[in-house]
């Protein structure tokens, strides 16, 4: 959620259970200013917390001018001191994926190990040992959170003709029958399924506004909760294949953001759970 | 030459223009069906008619005038209801919380000793980064004075929160005051002589179809309430403000069912669980043994605070101690102790054993209540196995005796601030039930559990095998199948037995010699 949102916002998305102290909250005003400064941002974001074993690392992520384009991630334990996550490449996501087991343990320098034996011919072994240290992986599970579930209202962010993705300034809130609907949210990532959409339902899009994916199109179906919070007034979505992203969007008003505290491991159970 | 061209082309390009401008004037205004261009043809033709003086000043006048001699009824008896919102409804029930009773003087004292401290918890848990958002909590700790005032209770506590996907659950801990327990026996006994009665009448209508062997195995009596897992009674609202639902008591068999299942809550009590093992019961019992597991694996408390009460004194005895009382010498751990070792908390539930239970029922000596239809004997069934019986870590264990699963080390604890740790409180979070939360700072401590109501997997969860089907009937030789006997076998036998028979024929005669030989 947006640095300058922060101190209303994370009352919004308690609702989850999870909230941060009064002294992280003031650390964080001070520190989010700092980092605008010096790496340049235009809009610095507080992303959320990763829960690990011994110590919790508060992740803030850095919007460029194309918001999709131009986003760092930055971690910290004490919400001061910031240090730069490498960006998320594909050996490295695929590393992850094979080495990275249980929950991540609050050492960034921590390394996992994975040993694969490769038999080539009869007697030919070889052992493949693949390692992985924790902040590699801290680095692409931000980044599949982002690219999966991360939410954002229809109509808040527009692509300009040339490409750039930029926050909408007329963007007045969605009403409150359409804050109902699962449909009027999207995945803030590269869109996947838009192609796929028949003639008929693109004639009622606006491109400029409609150029990401629905929500409704995950799989499983039902891998979303929409709730009404805050005594009714608040919209909050939670995802349960990332259990612990909560977004928030209060009707009628252009507030809307999402924050995410939980363990780092995606629910694969979700088709047993539904 | 250009020039006529490009005059030809700007003609052009004015037609176009004033096409596209006409088309514009001739759009249907939503509200009033009328268009532009149709209304300053009539207002044109009016003023040619009537050719007023000053028109260029009246010609506002005249075009109201033209529009008011157009005008239709249009306002239909529908009217448009403001679009109505979830939160006008709640805001009237909510309102009810900020009522304070008339007998408010007099109840006061009472209402004191059974609510806890309530702004202070939300501060501390505030502390330790654990809560719902600060008006939430008001709201949620005065719906527990309202459950409070509602029923008579001896003491209420905030157990927590468990969220689901189309609603949440706030649950609340409490204990009855005594003789309000049997109600709910009593309920429970009528309904199984009603189902009793009911069988036999079936019985004896329908032709008796053939018996199964299959004999279930024993049920494991529930235990009683105000023992075991069943000694707080749960109550469930989904929002504060809205009325308290008192959840059923846990049976073992949920118990054990819950322990196989992995479901997310969907907020309605009343959703059947559809899983495999099947659960016996529906969202309700589900939520109350998850309640129950969780309680028993994360309420804890700083060493000390509890002490077991000193009549049981023997040690021997191998029932397990399921009473507590606040120890009043209790003087408080410094919080840097309580965060850095695990030896400082306890837990102070009783720990479920595998049976389902907190203390171990012996399945093998059958009740006289159990009766099987075949009427068999009580004592003379196939010995009693010699089970051992299961025995759970006593009350007060500490904390550094939990075992560790999937490689994670079941508690993570830490201080809440580190700038200003004199005054820090200690957090204790666990890894098996995220979103299960205690602290403690000084004399006070509380437990909290804001999740979704499911324990840590692992790696994965998969879901148990069914059994391997049961053998429907009993071989025997006369229905085992046999193959048909070929042709050289059956001649074989054929020959075999013509020659007993000639063997017999031949000790006939020779017996018939013999008599005869006798008897000459």
């Amino acid at each position: 959620m947006d640095s300058d949102s922060l101190y209303y916002s994370l009352e919004l998305v308690a609702g989850s259970g999870h909230t941060l102290t009064v002294e992280q909250r003031t650390a964080l005003q001070t520190s989010l200013v700092i980092l605008k400064k010096n790496y340049n941002f235009h809009r610095v974001l507080f992303w959320g917390k990763i829960l690990g074993l011994k110590e919790d690392y508060f992740i803030a992520q850095g919007r460029g001018e194309d918001e999709m384009q131009d986003k760092k991630n930055l971690y910290s334990f004490n919400c001061m001191d910031w240090l730069l996550l490498p960006p998320a490449t594909d050996s490295m996501i695929e590393t992850v994926s094979r080495a990275a087991k249980g929950r991540f343990t609050g050492d960034p320098s921590h390394v996992y190990e994975y040993v694969e034996i490769h038999r080539q011919g009869e007697r030919d072994e070889e052992e493949v040992v693949t390692k992985l240290n924790e902040e590699s992986r801290l680095a692409v599970t931000v980044h599949q959170i982002d690219e999966e579930v991360s939410v954002v209202p229809r109509g808040a962010f527009i692509k300009s003709p040339h490409g750039l993705v930029q926050i909408n300034r007329s963007f007045g809130g969605l009403s409150h029958s359409e804050a109902r609907k699962l449909d009027n949210f999207f995945h803030f990532s590269k869109p996947k399924n838009l192609k796929k959409k028949s003639i008929l339902e693109l004639g009622d899009l606006n491109p400029a506004i409609d150029f990401l994916d629905v929500l409704t199109g995950d799989i499983p179906e039902g891998s979303w909760s929409l709730q009404f919070e805050c005594a009714g007034k608040v919209c909050v979505l939670r995802s349960l294949s990332w259990l612990g992203l909560t977004f928030y969007h209060v009707p009628m008003t252009p507030q809307h953001g999402y924050i995410y505290i939980g363990d780092g491991s995606k629910n694969l159970d979700l088709p047993f759970m539904l | 030459m250009d020039s006529p061209d490009r005059t030809q082309d700007t003609s052009q390009q004015r037609l176009q223009s004033a096409a596209s401008f006409k088309e514009f004037m001739l759009k249907s205004s939503t509200k009033s069906n009328l268009n532009l261009y149709d209304h300053l043809t009539r207002l044109l033709v009016k003023v040619m008619d009537e050719r007023p003086h000053n028109v260029v000043d009246v010609i506002e006048d005249m075009s109201c005038d033209v529009k008011r001699a157009l005008f239709e009824e249009k306002q239909s008896t529908l009217r448009d209801l403001p679009p109505s919102t979830t939160a006008e409804p709640l805001a009237d029930k909510q309102r009810l919380l900020f009522a304070r009773s008339e007998e408010a003087d007099q109840e006061e004292e009472l209402v004191e000793t059974c609510l806890p401290n309530v702004s202070e918890i939300g501060f501390y848990l505030e502390q330790a980064g654990v809560s719902l958002g600060r008006e939430e909590m008001q709201r949620v700790f005065l719906a527990l004075k309202q459950l409070v005032e509602s029923q008579a209770l001896l003491r209420c506590r905030l157990w927590g929160k468990i969220l689901g996907t189309n609603s949440s659950y706030i649950v609340a801990e409490a204990e009855y005051r005594e003789g309000e327990e049997e109600e709910e026996s009593t309920e429970e006994a009528a309904e199984e002589e009603e189902r009793e009665a009911d069988t036999q009448e079936n019985e004896d209508e329908m032709d008796p179809l053939p018996q199964s062997t299959h004999k279930p195995p024993p049920v494991v009596p529930k235990e009683a309430i105000g023992t075991g897992a069943n000694k707080f009674v749960y109550y469930v609202c989904q929002e504060a403000g809205l009325p308290w639902v008192k959840l059923p008591s846990v049976s073992p068999a949920q118990i054990t069912a819950a322990r196989q299942i992995r479901k997310l809550f969907t907020g309605n009590l009343d959703t059947p669980v559809v899983s495999y093992p099947p659960f016996p019961g529906n969202e309700a019992n589900y939520l109350r043994a998850q309640i129950a597991r969780i309680s028993a694996a994360t309420q804890v408390s700083p060493q000390g605070f509890y002490h077991t009460g000193e009549e049981e004194g023997d040690e021997e005895d191998e029932a397990p101690r399921d009473s507590y009382e606040v120890n009043p010498d209790f003087e408080g751990i410094p919080v840097a102790e309580m965060a850095e070792s695990l030896s400082t908390w306890v837990h102070h539930v009783q720990h479920i054993l595998q049976q389902g239970r907190c203390t171990w029922v012996n399945l093998a000596v059958k009740p006289g209540e159990d009766s099987n239809e075949e009427g068999e004997a009580e004592e003379k069934e196939e010995e009693p196995d010699e089970l051992e019986p299961e025995v759970g870590p006593p009350l007060l264990t500490p904390l550094s005796q939990d075992a560790e699963m999937f490689n994670t080390p079941p508690w993570s604890s830490k201080i809440s601030s580190t700038l200003t740790s004199q005054h820090a409180v200690a957090v204790l979070r666990s890894n098996l039930w995220p979103g299960a939360y205690a602290y403690a700072c000084g004399k006070k401590f509380e437990n909290i559990y804001f999740g979704w109501g499911l324990k840590y997997a692992g790696v994965g969860y998969s879901p148990p095998v069914p059994p391997p089907p049961q053998p429907e009937y009993p071989s025997g030789p006369e229905i085992t199948e046999a193959q048909d006997p070929s042709l050289e076998e059956e001649q074989a036998l054929k020959e075999s037995l013509e020659e007993q028979q000639a063997a017999q024929e031949e000790l006939e005669d020779t017996d018939e010699e013999e008599e005869e030989e006798d008897d000459e």
